[in-house]
């Protein structure tokens, strides 16, 4: 359950914010600025491509089917210095 | 709007007053937005009527390029680089004033070159004389002085003295008997190569019977004209008899050595030299006047040398478009494309012209209507222009089709990072690039011409983009110079039981496996990027190409999308259901459906299979190939998923034939049925043509729209749906133009039926190959990965592996030396460019062809700027 509800909240957290960038912001440029349509364009763009980008890497590692093969040391090394 | 098209261009015709006519043309030069026609094609170079201010400004472009390298021979003069440009058009009385000019300073200058030559030939003159005056001394001081003494005589070069004979005689090896008793001498200067050449000459031509003493000389003197320094030497010849003397003066001719006349008496030789000493000193005053009034001359003319340049380029090159046009009694006229919205800038800038030439006439703009395709104006400014620059090297876009540069600003640079994709070589490549941009206002001043570095400067803000864009897919492939960071801590634990059991090995290469049923059970996923522990993982690189194969069929697929959607908005803008109907829906069909369906699966495995039950997880190559050849799938991502599929191959394949026959049908009835086909024409034929300039327009774009449809088939072009001749404008309603425009035009229904099976062909087979295509964007970052993980395990391991201080710190900086170097040359510069290749032939093959034709031609207006920016460029 906590992981399925940390798992949302990162989701929603990212999506929120690609979006703000690529169209909120946007639709707040004011009128005079000389090239409005290509900064438009340029963060729609940007945050359609990266957002992307980084839903695919969350997905993949969303369910994994394999786990890493760690060598003896490594994982010794993982034990003491990530998990205590 | 124009940033995503190019600009409308019109065709308008221009009369200018004679008198004006200089003025105006100046003033289309420094707006730059004009580009003219050349109204008379064969008219010889020689035959045109401005022919002769066009030779004037080219000898007065001679006469800078002489001052120019007069100036460049004393270094010490510089000659301003930036020079600002004042916008102005030089009067054409301007022309007068700087011919004259220059040629004064052109004159002044040979003058005072011809002049210094002379004085530096006597200086040099003088300057051997003086050096053969002390060195013969020494000759004769060696032979008898008291025999000279008594024998003092005449006013020619004979030296007497038997004694001379007798002292040098054994050293002449024989000496002719018979003759006067008199010893010849010829003194002079050789050049120190020739001395031994010229002895040998001697010794055989008079048979041994002559003398040959010299003496080099220490100091290199210089040659007037070539200004070379040479080394000389003196030499003095003693023969008997007028035809020895005769021979020698010959021989000396043929080397080149300068007879001097050499007094033999000690008193006459040294009040000789005292005068040539005194006029050795008066020759150098002379010398440093001379040299420095030619300084002078040329340091004010090297001010303003930059300035003159720009003038007779700017007069020069206006005389050459005064040249196209069209010349009559009164007034000169000519065609030119404008861009519509600059029109009243255009304007303006004529106005001035006509004012500034006192004339009262003003100039006419008026408007030609034309069929022609006008030629392609993107307006670029400093940041826009490096993406355009590389749109329109695989070729220019037709006249108002979508330009791709826009979304190139983005989608480049991102496909560049997926396959570049480290933090650490993209932060380096960000900061180059802003260094460059940070300093482009002296760079551009500095007007480097080394040509490498002026095409990285060109593409700096592309080389920011593509640096700041590959930190972003660094961070997210965790991929620091081949190092993962862990911010947010693994999701992989190791549980407990397994590391009980590992504090019992040793130093194995062995290795343990995590299952994610007990390392990763109820975890979220790494939230922002690859976890951490795939780093360190031997079986990374299964994890990893399974994913990025996957990441890059999504991303191809949504470019290709992305690109038969524009071409949608092409077919909209032109006004052509057709295509839309008969394009356009089939390729999404085909592609979304079989390609799009690929995508899902690959998102649906992802969500729907886990370590639970991984087992029956099926292979989506294989399920992929399957669903073509009609199988039914082993194992089941979905119930259901069979009929599904062969549903979507059924309408994928569907839609060959859609695209094959429709439109060639529907084009082969309209042109047997004008009467039934659409109502526009029925229209058309009733409005009539209008006379007006604008609206001839609207009819020239109605009538090709109109034609667009029947017509552009008939251009013998590799692409069917070209927007060929369509003059596109912002749809207006009711247009003219007519059906009778379908009589005039063959329709060549094998013609239509070959390219539209071209297309079909090339569309389908496209999508398979396109889409395997975009697998390089795995094949390159994997390969970025691999080298770039060697050159850390096999170059900086080895510099942080020492255990103790003592050896490291002395072996660390040079390894780190080796290894930024490689970074650097490898990683940096060739997979850099490597990518920078590939993201672009994905951008020009796999996109592009899905909606651009790019068949336009350039816009190349009349400008000063390039001229400007060159001053003194030939």
């Amino acid at each position: 359950m906590g992981a399925a509800f940390a798992t949302f909240c990162i989701w929603i957290l990212m999506t929120v914010f690609w979006a703000l960038i690529g169209v909120a912001v946007p639709l707040i440029i004011p009128e005079k600025i000389e090239n409005r349509r290509l900064i438009q364009t340029m963060l729609l763009l940007t945050s359609v491509s990266c957002y992307t980008f980084w839903l695919c890497i969350f997905l993949m590692q969303l369910n994994p089917l394999i786990g890493p093969e760690l060598e003896i040391r490594t994982a010794q090394a993982i034990v003491e210095e990530w998990q205590s | 709007m124009a940033l995503f098209r190019c600009e409308e261009m019109a065709l308008y015709q221009l009369f200018l007053q004679s008198e004006a006519a200089y003025n105006c043309v100046g003033e289309m030069g420094e707006i730059g937005l004009v580009q003219f026609r050349d109204m008379n094609p064969d008219v010889n170079a020689f035959q045109r009527k401005f022919v002769n201010e066009v030779r004037r400004c080219e000898e007065m472009e001679r006469k800078l390029r002489f001052i120019e390298k007069e100036v460049k021979k004393e270094a010490h003069i510089n000659i301003p680089n930036n020079v600002p440009d004042l916008k102005q058009v030089p009067a054409a009385r301007e022309m007068n004033e700087l011919d004259n000019q220059l040629e004064k300073l052109e004159n002044e200058l040979r003058e005072l070159l011809s002049n210094q030559e002379q004085l530096q030939k006597n200086f040099l003159e003088l300057t051997e004389l003086k050096q053969v005056l002390l060195r013969t001394s020494i000759f004769f001081q060696e032979a008898d002085s008291t025999r000279f003494a008594a024998a003092a005589r005449d006013d020619r070069e004979h030296e007497e003295g038997e004694a001379l004979l007798d002292v040098e005689g054994g050293a002449s090896g024989g000496v002719a008997g018979g003759g006067t008793n008199k010893l010849g001498v010829v003194a002079g200067v050789i050049k120190r190569e020739l001395l031994g050449a010229f002895e040998r000459v001697l010794w055989r031509v008079c048979r041994g019977n002559v003398f040959l003493k010299h003496a080099d000389i220490e100091e290199p003197l210089t040659d007037p004209t070539t200004g070379d320094s040479l080394l000389k030497c003196v030499f003095i010849v003693f023969f008997q008899g007028e035809q020895l003397g005769n021979r020698v003066k010959k021989i000396c001719e043929g080397f080149r050595a300068t007879l001097y006349p050499c007094p033999e008496q000690t008193a006459e030789r040294r009040e000789m030299l005292k005068g040539v000493e005194a006029r050795i000193a008066d020759l150098q005053v002379v010398l440093d006047q001379t040299l420095s009034h030619r300084t002078r001359v040329l340091e004010s003319a090297a001010a303003n040398l930059p300035l003159w340049f720009v003038k007779v380029r700017k007069i020069k090159s206006i005389y050459h478009t005064l040249n196209l046009f069209q010349v009559s009694q009164k007034y000169l006229q000519v065609q030119c494309w404008i861009p519509i919205t600059d029109i009243p800038k255009i304007q303006a800038a004529l106005d001035k012209g006509t004012s500034d030439a006192g004339s009262s006439v003003p100039s006419v703009l008026s408007q030609v209507p034309t069929k022609e395709q006008p030629p392609t104006f993107n307006r670029t400014n400093k940041f826009t222009e490096g993406f355009q620059t590389i749109i329109d090297a695989y070729g220019v876009s037709s006249y108002r089709e979508m330009n791709p540069m826009p979304f190139t600003v983005i989608t480049f640079p991102f496909l560049f990072a997926v396959m570049f994709g480290d933090c650490g070589h993209g932060l380096i490549m960000a900061l180059f690039a802003g260094l460059l941009i940070w300093k482009e206002k002296d760079i551009i001043a500095a007007k480097s011409k080394n040509e490498i570095f002026m095409m990285f400067f060109g593409g700096r803000y592309l080389i920011f983009l593509m640096g700041v864009f590959s930190i972003y897919t660094g961070i997210l492939y965790n991929d620091l110079f081949s190092k993962s960071m862990n911010i947010f801590g693994s999701q992989w634990a190791i549980p407990q039981d397994v590391a009980k059991t590992l504090a019992g090995y040793s130093d194995n290469t062995d290795t343990v496996e995590l299952d994610p049923k007990d390392s990763f059970k109820d975890k979220a996923p790494y939230p922002f990027g690859l976890d951490p522990i795939w780093q360190v993982a031997d079986n990374k690189l299964d994890f990893l190409n399974s994913f990025k194969m996957k990441l890059s069929v999504i991303l191809g697929v949504m470019h290709m999308l992305f690109g038969v959607v524009l071409s949608l908005l092409n077919h909209t803008y032109f006004r052509k259901p057709l295509n839309v109907i008969a394009e356009f829906i089939p390729q999404v069909l085909f592609l979304g459906g079989l390609f799009g369906y690929l995508v899902f699966m690959i998102i649906y495995k992802w969500f729907a299979f886990d370590y639970t039950n991984s087992a029956s997880a099926p292979q989506l190559l294989i399920t992929f190939t399957d669903m073509f050849m009609l199988s039914a799938p082993d194992d089941e991502l979905y119930s259901g998923q069979y009929t599904v599929q062969v549903i979507i191959l059924l309408v994928g394949v569907a839609c060959v034939p859609w695209m094959l026959f429709v439109k060639p049908t529907v084009l082969y009835m309209r042109h047997r049925n004008p009467a039934a086909g659409l109502t526009f024409k029925n229209l058309n034929n009733l409005a009539g043509d209008d006379g007006e300039g604008t609206e001839g327009l609207i009819s020239n774009d109605e009538l090709d729209r109109e034609n667009g449809i029947g017509g552009d088939d008939h251009v013998i072009s590799p692409d069917t749906h070209g927007a060929h001749s369509s003059n596109g404008n912002a749809p207006g309603a009711g247009g003219h133009g007519g059906g009778h425009g379908d009589d005039d035009e063959e329709f060549d229904f094998g013609q239509i039926m070959i390219l539209q099976a071209i297309h079909t062909i090339e569309f389908c087979l496209g999508c398979i190959s396109h889409t395997a295509s975009y697998l390089r964007l795995w094949a390159l970052s994997l390969a970025h990965a691999e080298l770039s993980e060697v050159l850390w395990s096999m170059v900086m391991s080895i510099g942080l592996s020492y255990d103790s201080v003592f050896p490291g710190i002395l072996i660390l900086p040079p390894i780190f030396a080796a290894w930024a170097v490689l970074t650097l040359a490898i990683l940096l510069l060739m997979e850099g460019l490597s990518a920078f290749l590939h993201a672009l032939r994905l951008h020009w093959v796999e996109f592009q062809s899905k909606f651009y034709h790019g068949e336009g031609h350039l816009f190349t207006p009349f400008s000063f700027k390039h001229i400007v920016e060159n001053p003194l460029e030939d």
